[in-house]
C-alpha cells in the first residue's frame, strides 16, 4: 500500500488484511512495554491543517509505539493559513527527508493533491467532507470485536451523513464487509445525490429502530442552522436523537457507536452515551492499534516484527 | 504595403460548405487532390483588406510573402465572444499582449475582453486604457462593457456613452445580475440607445443564481456527494435562462447568454429561438468534452465556473452546437497565477485558459470524440460556424470579422491543418497563465498560419511578434 487516501481504493481482502494485522497490535497494546521497533529510523509528519486532538494524538501514539520518529507540523502554530499554497508547504516538509505526511486537511481531496508533491507516503487522518478512513477502519473494528464479523450486521448511520467524511469512509467500509446500511436523517443533510451508494434510506428512525446491530450516530454541528438545513436541534433530537425512550426499544445487544466528539442532548442523549451498549471508548482504543497498522502498511518494510523495543 | 499569398488551401467561410468529416479525416490527400477546392487568397497589411481570391494567383505577386496552406482549411479567423485578458489590474496571471498572443495562435482575429478587470470597464476611461493596451495585440481585442456600474448588478453602465465608443455586448460576467428587475431595465435602456444611434447592443449574461449556487465548487449530482464538496444544481443556471428568456419576451430586447452547461439550459434556448425571440448563446469548449467525473482527481484545474457538468449535459450541449440552438463556443478565457491552482479544490478560483485549445479541441472532438463516446455528431461545418462567423455576428463585427473571404473584405484568416496531431502543454503556452482544463491532451487539428488585418502574426505555428 502506497497511501491511504480513501476506504474506496481498499477491497475487501485489504480491509481484513489491516483488520487482522491491528487485532496483532492491539495485542501488544496489553503489554508492559508497548513499544515495537517495526517503523525504526522512519520519520513520520503529523500535517494538520485543522484542529483535531484525538485523531492527532492517536496517530501519533501509533507511530511512537512502531519506534518511528514524529514531527508535529499544526496549522494553529505555523505560518499555514487558508490562501498559502499548499504545493510550497508540502514540499517544504517533503523536502526535510520524511516517510509520511498525515494529512488532515478542512478541504476534501487535500491528501489527494498532495500524493503529486511528495515523494512521501501520504495518510488521509480526514479531509473536507470527503474520507477519513482510518476511522473507518476502527470502526469496522470495533464492530468486528463485538459481533466477529460484519457480514450481515444491519448498521442506520444517522445524522448528517451529508457533511460527514465518517460517514463516507464508514458506508463504503462497512458494506464491502458485508454489512446493511441504512441512511438514517433529514433530508437536507443526506447527500443531494445517493445514486450508486449500496444503502438504504430511512426518513422515521423509528421504524427501524428494533432491528439493528449498530446504531451510529454523527454530530451535528450548530452551524447547520444557519442555513436552512435543520430547524432547531430540538426539533433534531425529538426526531433523530438517540434518547432515553428510543434506547429503550433498542436490542440489548445493539452497539450505539459514534466519531466523537458528542453532542449530549442532541444527536445522543447522556443516558445513551452511558449505556453499556455504547461503546464510543472501544472506538477511541481501537484507534491506535488500526493506525499502527495503517502506518506499518504504508511505510513499514521487511517482516512484522512484535518483539518488544530494545532500547532502554 | 506588403502583400501575402495564402496558397493552395480549402476555402470555407459562411458562403462555402465544409468538406465531410471524411474529408477531414483523410484531409491532406482529398483536399488537395481536388484542385477545384483549393484557392488562393492575397491579402494586403496596408488595406487589411482581402486583395483576390482565385487560382494560380502565387505566380501573379512574385514579391510577395508565400503562406503554405497546402492540405489545410482557410477560414475567416475566429471571433471569441469572452476571455478574461487581465489588463488592468491582474497582470499577475495575463496580459493582453501574451493573451492575445495565445489567441492568434488559436487561429482569432479578434477576443471580446470581458469586464471584470480592475479598474472594470465601465467607463469610458478604461475603453480607452484597454484600447491603448491593445495596440500590442496581435489580434483585435474588443471592450465589452459593464452591464453595471462597478459589475455591482445595481446601478446600470453608461451604455450609451460606451456605445458611442464602439462597445456592443454589455454584461457583468463572469458574475450574474440577480435583480431581475435591474436586467429589465438594463434590456429596455439598451434597445433605446441601439434605436438611437444605430448600434446592435446585446445584453449578455452568465446565468446563475447565487442562492441556490451557494458556496458550491462543482456539479451537484453523484460525483459531488461522492467528492464530498458542494454542489450547484443545473437549477442554479436554468432558473436565470429562463429569466432572461422571459424578459427578452417582455422587452423585445436583445439576449445573449453565456457559457451554457445544462441540458435544461439547451432545451429552454431551442424553444426560445422557435418561438422567434432574440436570443443567441454560447458554450465553452470544456463543457462539450469533459464532464464532473473529471474532478474525481481534486485537481482545480477541472474547477470551471459554470462546473461542468454530466455526460448527459455534454450531449445535449454537442446536440445543441449541432442544430445551432447554441450561436458560438466562447473560451471563457481565464487565466489565474499558478499559486491559485495550487489550493485545494474549493478553494482555488474557478477558470481555465482556453485561447489556444478551443478550435483544436473541437476538430478532436469532430475527428474522433463522437465516434468514440457517442455523444453525437458535430459536423465540422457547425464547428467552424460556432467559432468564427457567428460569434462575429453576435459580437456586431461582421463589417471586418467572420468573412465570407473575398476581394474587399477584411483580411483576418486562419489556416488550419485539421490532420495535424499534437498535444497541448500548458506549460509552454503563449498566456502567462498555465491553468489550462486540457494540460497534456492529445489534439488533433492545429492553426498554421493566422493573418490579422492582413498581416501575418502567425507563420508555421509561431507567433511572429
Amino acid at each position: 500500500m502506497r497511501h491511504l487516501l480513501s476506504t474506496e481504493d481498499l477491497s475487501p481482502a485489504d480491509l481484513a488484511d489491516l483488520l487482522d494485522l491491528t487485532a496483532n497490535f492491539a495485542e501488544i497494546q496489553n503489554r508492559d512495554i508497548k513499544k515495537v521497533p517495526a517503523l525504526r529510523g522512519k520519520t513520520v509528519v503529523m500535517a494538520f491543517f485543522e484542529d483535531s486532538t484525538r485523531t492527532r494524538t492517536s496517530f501519533d501514539l501509533a507511530a511512537r509505539r512502531l519506534s518511528a520518529d514524529v514531527v508535529t507540523f499544526s496549522a494553529g502554530s505555523s505560518s499555514v493559513k487558508k490562501g498559502e499554497s499548499l504545493r510550497d508547504t508540502v514540499e517544504t516538509i517533503s523536502a526535510m527527508g520524511v516517510d509520511a505526511i498525515v494529512v488532515r486537511h478542512a478541504s476534501s481531496g487535500v491528501p489527494r493533491r498532495l500524493t503529486e508533491w511528495t515523494d512521501a507516503a501520504v495518510i488521509n487522518a480526514g479531509d473536507g467532507w470527503h474520507q477519513h478512513p482510518t476511522q473507518a477502519l476502527l470502526d469496522c473494528y470495533t464492530i468486528q470485536q463485538r459481533f466477529g464479523s460484519l457480514e450481515g450486521r444491519r448498521i442506520a448511520i444517522c445524522g448528517d451523513v451529508n457533511h460527514s467524511r465518517v460517514a463516507r469512509s464508514d458506508i463504503d467500509a462497512f458494506t464491502k464487509l458485508g454489512a446493511d446500511v441504512v441512511l438514517v436523517g433529514p433530508r437536507t443533510l443526506l447527500p443531494p445525490s445517493l445514486e450508486g451508494w449500496p444503502v438504504k434510506v430511512e426518513a422515521d428512525l423509528d421504524s427501524v429502530l428494533g432491528d439493528l446491530d449498530v446504531v451510529y450516530l454523527l454530530r451535528i454541528q450548530q452551524e447547520r442552522l444557519g442555513s436552512a438545513l435543520l430547524p432547531s436541534l430540538r426539533e433534531y433530537r425529538a426526531r433523530y436523537g438517540l434518547t432515553r425512550q428510543r434506547l429503550d426499544r433498542l436490542r440489548p445487544d445493539a452497539l450505539v457507536m459514534h466519531p466523537g466528539p458528542m453532542n449530549r442532548g442532541v444527536e445522543i442523549d447522556p443516558e445513551a452515551a452511558d449505556d453499556e451498549r455504547a461503546v464510543v471508548l472501544d472506538q477511541v482504543a481501537a484507534g491506535v492499534p488500526v493506525r499502527m497498522a495503517v502506518l506499518y502498511r504504508v511505510i513499514g518494510t521487511g517482516q512484522f516484527e512484535l518483539d518488544p523495543e530494545e532500547e532502554a | 504595403m506588403t502583400l501575402t499569398v495564402i496558397t493552395g488551401g480549402r476555402l470555407v467561410d459562411a458562403t462555402r460548405p465544409a468538406p465531410s468529416l471524411d474529408v477531414l479525416q483523410g484531409a491532406a490527400d482529398a483536399m488537395t487532390a481536388d484542385p477545384a477546392h483549393t484557392l488562393d487568397v492575397v491579402v494586403d497589411d496596408a488595406t487589411a483588406a482581402v486583395v483576390a481570391v482565385g487560382a494560380g494567383l502565387a505566380a501573379a505577386h512574385p514579391d510577395a510573402r508565400l503562406l503554405d496552406a497546402g492540405g489545410c482549411l482557410v477560414v475567416p479567423a475566429l471571433v471569441d465572444l469572452g476571455a478574461h485578458l487581465g489588463q488592468p489590474g491582474f497582470e499577475q496571471a495575463e496580459t493582453i499582449e501574451t493573451a492575445s498572443r495565445a489567441a492568434a495562435l488559436g487561429g482569432y482575429g479578434a477576443v471580446v475582453a470581458l469586464p471584470d478587470t480592475d479598474p472594470c470597464t465601465d467607463s469610458a476611461a478604461v475603453v480607452a486604457e484597454l484600447r491603448a493596451l491593445a495596440k500590442a495585440a496581435l489580434c483585435e481585442i474588443v471592450p465589452a462593457g459593464a452591464l453595471t456600474h462597478g459589475r455591482d448588478g445595481v446601478v446600470l453602465g453608461p451604455m450609451g456613452e460606451l456605445a458611442d465608443l464602439g462597445v456592443r455586448l454589455f454584461t457583468d460576467a463572469p458574475r450574474c445580475v440577480q435583480d431581475g428587475g435591474v436586467v429589465r431595465r438594463a434590456l429596455e435602456y439598451a434597445a433605446g440607445v441601439a434605436e438611437a444611434t444605430g448600434a446592435p447592443l446585446v445584453v449578455a449574461q452568465r446565468c446563475r443564481a447565487d442562492d441556490l449556487a451557494g458556496r458550491s465548487v462543482m456539479h451537484e449530482g453523484p460525483w459531488s456527494a461522492r467528492l464530498g464538496l458542494p454542489g450547484q444544481p443545473a437549477l442554479a443556471e436554468e432558473l436565470i435562462v429562463t429569466r432572461e428568456i422571459a424578459l427578452a419576451r417582455l422587452t423585445g430586447g436583445r439576449v445573449h447568454l453565456q457559457q451554457l452547461s445544462t441540458a435544461g439550459s439547451v432545451a429552454l434556448v431551442r424553444a426560445a429561438k422557435a418561438e422567434g425571440l432574440r436570443v443567441t448563446a454560447d458554450v465553452a469548449p470544456a463543457h462539450l468534452v469533459l464532464t464532473d467525473a473529471d474532478c474525481a482527481g481534486f485537481d482545480p484545474n477541472l474547477k470551471l465556473d459554470p462546473p461542468l457538468r454530466t455526460a448527459a449535459d455534454v450531449a445535449a450541449l454537442r446536440a445543441g452546437l449541432a442544430d445551432g440552438t447554441i450561436d458560438a463556443v466562447a473560451t471563457g478565457h481565464r487565466p489565474c497565477p499558478r499559486d491559485a491552482k495550487e489550493l485545494p479544490f474549493d478553494q482555488a478560483p474557478p477558470g481555465s485558459i482556453g485561447l489556444e485549445t478551443a478550435l483544436a479541441v473541437l476538430l478532436t472532438l469532430s475527428c474522433d470524440g463522437s465516434a468514440t463516446d457517442g455523444a453525437g455528431e458535430l459536423p465540422l461545418g457547425a464547428i467552424l460556424a460556432a467559432l468564427s462567423w457567428q460569434p462575429a455576428a453576435v459580437a456586431g463585427l461582421r463589417d471586418r470579422h467572420g468573412g465570407p473571404i473575398e476581394p474587399g473584405r477584411a483580411a483576418n484568416l486562419a489556416v488550419v491543418d485539421p490532420a495535424a496531431r499534437w498535444r497541448f502543454e500548458a506549460a509552454s503556452s503563449a498566456s502567462r497563465a498555465t491553468n489550462s482544463c486540457f494540460d497534456g491532451r492529445r489534439l488533433t487539428g492545429r492553426v498554421r498560419h493566422t493573418v490579422v488585418a492582413g498581416e501575418p502574426v502567425v507563420i508555421d505555428g509561431e507567433a511572429q511578434r
